[in-house]
């Protein structure tokens, strides 16, 4: 269980928060392709390195706010409300 | 029995002033407050606890500790007790375990019966053939030697297990001197500091050593004490340490709960565990009577305990050595005092039950019914494992040593190196005043990254650089095998009565990397879990491959560094149990209690189908609470509502109410339920009760992430509002009664409308008329501290009316009566929009609608199953829920039935059920195989409602 730094709770135990993984660009659902639409529901980069995702404060603040995580070694940059 | 007990020792731990009564295989023994129970009986002249798991021989005190391998015990009711730590309380009922055949009967002939699970890789060798074999012989001689005490369900006593939540600056794994030391230099730090000691008292290997020892003892004691900032855990292990140092710690010193863990979130952990005393191989090594040297000064130094009366001991450091002065002060001649240093050696040790000869390195053999090895040391590593350390091995040390950890893991004490009491001390202060640094500064910062929260006190901690002087690691030799010709015969893992030979044999038939052994063998596999083993496995390992030890490795520690019961694990969880204002009344009515989700929920009040009757007859009035309750808010409500639902939302008047369906971005149905327009940008959202926090989460998302310009409000009223539903053909009338400022007409306020008004004087009620029962129904929204008062005023109101409460069952009769779906239950993780029947409330001409194209996808597929009501062919045939429709005789499944009831209005059996779409059409007959095999048959009906499809009842 890592600890994660909510913007405004602090840094919380992760089990606080739920974990909603890497930032993604939502297609726009009117034009995008089947394909298109699939590879925003299920591919990610999943690199053993820094990724940039979101969390949701779910016991806290309720706010989704987004940091660079190490996948590798769980270091924590940076976090921000979105 | 005889009576080993020694005069008194100056360290001893015994209150002789308590004697404690207790049984050992059913005779009566004494024994003292502050004996272990291994202490007492050993003081009662008992040599044999246990029978080894595969030879099945016998096996006496080796360490006397918590990892001795021999000493696991039944107390009671609880199994596998560790008789060398737990402490003996006056009254328990201890008796061996996995003794089979029995304690003392010699068991050469049981060797020979169970001789082929003896050799390496049995586990994967014996069982492959012959088949028949398995049932009639392997499962039954196995199930004799399975290790382990007996689990008594039925009258298990052990109470309450609890959990605990600590963020101690600093946590010291190990309370020995430099442990002791850590901790108060940290605590003077400034530090919140929380001390971990294995065992019931601080103070590590200086508890049974000489006066000196005692002295350096006591002051380190009274400083720990002595500090505010300390909180000490003692009979608590540190059992795993975790990303960002999350460390557990299994707690066995609370006052009430058997055990806890205390999830610790630590700024900077200290391992100080120590060194742990490794046995000596040579045949006979496992022989009551042979046990290490830490064993014997603790057996005589903390429990005033002889431990023989002629001893042979080999040494090979000085602890070693100090062993001889307390063999010699306890009454025991020393019959041969061997110096592994100088080469004496041990060849192989002869008796069975207890040690009778010794044969010695040079070829003498002696008498002696005590040997007593000390040749070397391994280094608990494991916490360092776990923070990602790979520990290298010293030959000229012969042991393991730290490596390389990170910044918030500090190592202390003996596993770093080997000094005097106030050289390990030092070293101790040193590392626990580095601790407090580092632990101070990350504290500093994550209260200085966290705006909004508490900020930090002060500037940040200047960085202290690493200065400590390492401790010096001593020349010690390699001591792992005998040089004696039977060596091999030796024991190397105890627990699971792995011998030399085994290894030496599994790396001839090509195992020979130490983690393929391990498997292979299960050498360090059992309760010891390697704290003894594992150096001497690959010692044993690299003489036969004739390597060096660095080359071989070892294997990896994992957590847990010791056994946790499951008990703990499980433990005490913090959620809420969640009561509607309600539920006291329900209870206090005969109310069925219905565990659903966080909630307790009336099931029924003792007849379902009688309450369910009512409804359609009188009027019922039922809880539902649970239900979820979003209060939405501001300009843009309806923008979102055209998000999350198929349908569209733009032409929604104030106090009208809507059902939609919502689907998640893959297109599967995640939620449903009814929103209504309450003002000019104000709406109440349900959501099924289980899926409430759910869609409150989505909604945020959505709001947050997507649509941050979009001006919504979105608070959950769930708990805030009490929901009653009045249902039934005299709804109407009861409320007529009751409510001021609402036009009750059906011409007024008709289906799917909603009102706010006053009900049984209390004011701001929302109502809303919709009919999950398929009845004239309104639900009730009230205040919750007003609900008791509206609830009762509705039954004593209506009591003319023929009013009954019904529950949850009840209404779930009801709702399959009418063919109201349940997501979740109806519908599954698969089932796309178009399965659930949905028809023309999707609505795919939208711009935005969450999983819009997979909608659109799925509604131009012709293969998706389709939800249908069924009907039994025999009326009062009810199929299981989740039985399987299938293909005539045939076992190929066509789908299955997903709610089942017996339906009081129709005195039949009725159903849904998802089918093939060739099954879909009205009038097809579908097979259904029952739990019990048989087969039956159902025909789909036209409409998913059995009971009034047309809606008249729900429209009056
Ligand atoms: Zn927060």
């Amino acid at each position: 269980m890592i600890v994660v730094p909510c913007p405004n709770c602090g840094p919380r135990n992760s089990s606080d928060l739920r974990p909603c993984g890497e930032i993604t660009s939502r297609p726009d659902p009117a034009t995008a392709s089947l394909s298109e639409w699939r590879t925003y529901l299920y591919l990610r980069e999943n690199p053993a390195g820094w990724v940039t995702e979101t969390w949701y404060c779910r016991s806290g603040c309720r706010r989704y706010f987004t940091i660079e995580r190490n996948t590798a070694t769980n270091e924590i940059r940076d976090s921000e409300v979105s | 029995m005889s009576n080993l007990r020694l005069p008194e020792r100056p360290g001893e731990v015994i209150d002789r002033g308590t004697p404690l009564s207790f049984t050992w295989n059913g005779k009566s023994f004494t024994g003292h407050r502050g004996d272990t129970i291994a202490s007492a009986l050993t003081a009662n002249g008992v040599e044999v606890f246990a029978r080894s798991m595969k030879y099945k021989r016998k096996r006496g005190i080796m360490t006397a500790d918590h990892w001795d391998p021999n000493l696991f015990v039944q107390v009671g009711d609880e199994p596998n007790v560790r008789a060398g730590s737990r402490r003996l309380e006056a009254g328990m009922q201890v008796s061996a375990q996995n003794v089979w055949p029995n304690l003392n009967f010699d068991v050469g002939t049981a060797n020979q019966v169970v001789g082929r699970f003896l050799s390496s890789g049995f586990y994967y060798k014996t069982f492959m053939r012959p088949k028949w074999f398995w049932h009639n012989v392997y499962q039954r001689v196995l199930r004799k030697f399975a290790p382990g005490g007996r689990i008594h369900w039925e009258t298990s006593t052990h109470g309450a297990y609890d959990k605990r939540y600590a963020h101690p600056d600093v946590l010291v794994a190990g309370g020995g001197p430099a442990g002791m030391a850590a901790a108060v230099s940290a605590a003077e730090a400034d530090a919140k500091v929380m001390l971990v000691e294995h065992e019931p008292e601080l103070g590590g290997h200086l508890r049974w050593g000489d006066a000196d020892d005692l002295a350096a003892l006591a002051e380190l004691r009274s400083a720990v004490d002595a500090h505010p900032n300390i909180e000490v855990l003692l009979d608590s292990t540190v059992t795993g340490r975790y990303d960002h140092n999350w460390v557990a710690v299994m707690q066995r010193s609370h006052d009430i709960a058997p055990e806890r863990l205390v999830k610790a979130r630590v700024g900077s952990l200290v391992v100080a565990p120590g060194l742990i005393e490794r046995p000596y191989v040579f045949s006979g090594n496992d022989t009551p009577g042979v046990m290490l040297s830490g064993a014997a000064r603790r057996l005589i130094n903390l429990w005033a305990v002889k431990p023989g009366s002629k001893a042979v001991v080999l040494s090979a450091n000085p602890e070693g050595d100090a062993v001889i002065a307390d063999l010699e002060a306890a009454g025991v001649e020393i019959v041969a005092a061997l110096d592994a240093r100088a080469g004496d050696d041990i060849a192989e040790v002869k008796g069975s039950g207890r040690v009778s000869k010794v044969v010695l390195g040079d070829g003498r053999t002696v008498d002696a019914d005590l040997v007593v090895t000390a040749t070397g040391w391994t280094a608990p590593t494991s916490l360092l494992n776990m923070a990602g350390d790979r520990p290298v091995y010293d030959p000229s040390a012969a042991r393991y040593f730290p490596n390389q950890v990170p910044d918030n893991v500090l190592a202390t004490g003996g596993i770093t190196g080997n000094g005097s009491t106030a050289e390990l001390a030092a070293h101790g202060t040193a590392t626990g005043t580095l601790a407090a640094n580092r632990a101070l500064r990350l504290r500093h910062a994550r209260r200085a990254a966290a705006s909004r929260a508490r900020s930090p006190e002060g500037p940040r901690p200047e960085v202290l650089e690493d200065t400590r002087t390492p401790l010096a690691r001593v020349p010690h030799p390699e001591c792992y095998l005998s040089s004696g010709a039977n060596a091999k015969k030796g024991m190397v893992d105890y627990s699971e009565d792995v011998a030399a030979k085994d290894l030496v044999q599994a790396a001839g038939e090509g195992f020979d990397s130490i983690e393929l052994m391990k498997r292979y063998t299960t050498v360090t596999m059992g309760p010891t879990q390697g704290k003894l083993e594992t150096v001497n496995a690959a010692a044993v390992l690299a003489k036969a491959r004739q390597m060096e030890m660095v080359d071989i490795g070892t294997t990896v520690w994992r957590p847990p560094y010791a056994p946790i019961s499951l008990g703990a694990l499980a433990g005490r969880i913090f959620e809420p149990v969640r009561r509607s204002a309600l539920q006291d009344w329900h209870d206090a009515h005969g109310a069925a209690p219905l565990l659903a989700g966080q909630w307790v929920r009336p099931d029924h009040y003792g007849d379902p189908m009688g309450e369910a009757l009512n409804v359609r007859e009188n009027v019922g009035i039922i809880d539902v609470t649970p239900l979820g309750k979003l209060d939405l808010r501001g300009p843009d409500v309806t923008k979102l509502l055209e998000l999350v639902y198929v349908n569209k939302w733009q032409k929604l008047d104030i106090g009208r109410v809507r059902y939609g369906t919502m689907v998640a971005e893959d297109g599967v149905v995640s939620d449903d339920g009814v929103t209504g327009r309450l003002g000019e940008d104000h709406y109440l959202m349900t959501t099924t009760s289980s899926g409430a926090g759910a869609v409150w989460e989505m909604l945020e998302d959505y709001l947050q992430t997507y649509r941050p310009e979009w001006d919504v409000h979105v608070t959950a009223v769930t708990g805030g509002l009490t929901s009653i539903n009045v249902a039934g053909p005299k709804s109407r009338e009861l409320l007529l009664r009751l409510v001021d400022g609402v036009d009750l007409s059906p011409e007024a306020f008709p289906y799917f409308n909603v009102r706010r008004g006053t009900v049984a004087g209390v004011e701001d009620c929302i109502i809303w008329r919709i009919g999950f029962t398929g009845e004239l129904s309104y639900e009730v929204h009230v205040p919750s501290g007003h609900a008791l008062h509206v609830w009762e005023a509705l039954l004593a109101n209506g009591e003319d009316l023929g009013i009954k409460p019904f529950g949850v069952e009840s209404q779930r009769i009801l709702r399959l009566e009418k063919g109201h779906y349940i997501v979740g239950q109806d519908t599954d993780g698969l089932t796309k929009a178009p399965s659930a029947g949905l028809g023309g409330l999707v609505k795919l001409d939208k711009p935005d609608t969450l999983g819009l194209p997979e909608l659109k996808a799925a509604y131009e597929r012709t293969d998706l199953p389709v939800l249908v009501a069924v009907q039994p062919d025999d009326p009062q045939l009810v199929p299981t829920e989740a039985d399987q429709i299938v293909d005539g005789d045939s076992n190929r499944i066509l789908g299955r039935i997903t709610s089942s009831r017996m339906s009081p209005t129709l005195g039949r059996s009725v159903c849904l059920g998802q089918v093939d779409p060739s099954l879909a059409a009205a009038g097809t007959s579908v097979t259904i195989l029952l739990v019990d095999g048989r087969r039956t048959t159902g025909t789909v009906q036209e409409h998913h409602a059995h009971v009034d499809p047309e809606g008249v009842r729900q429209n009056v």
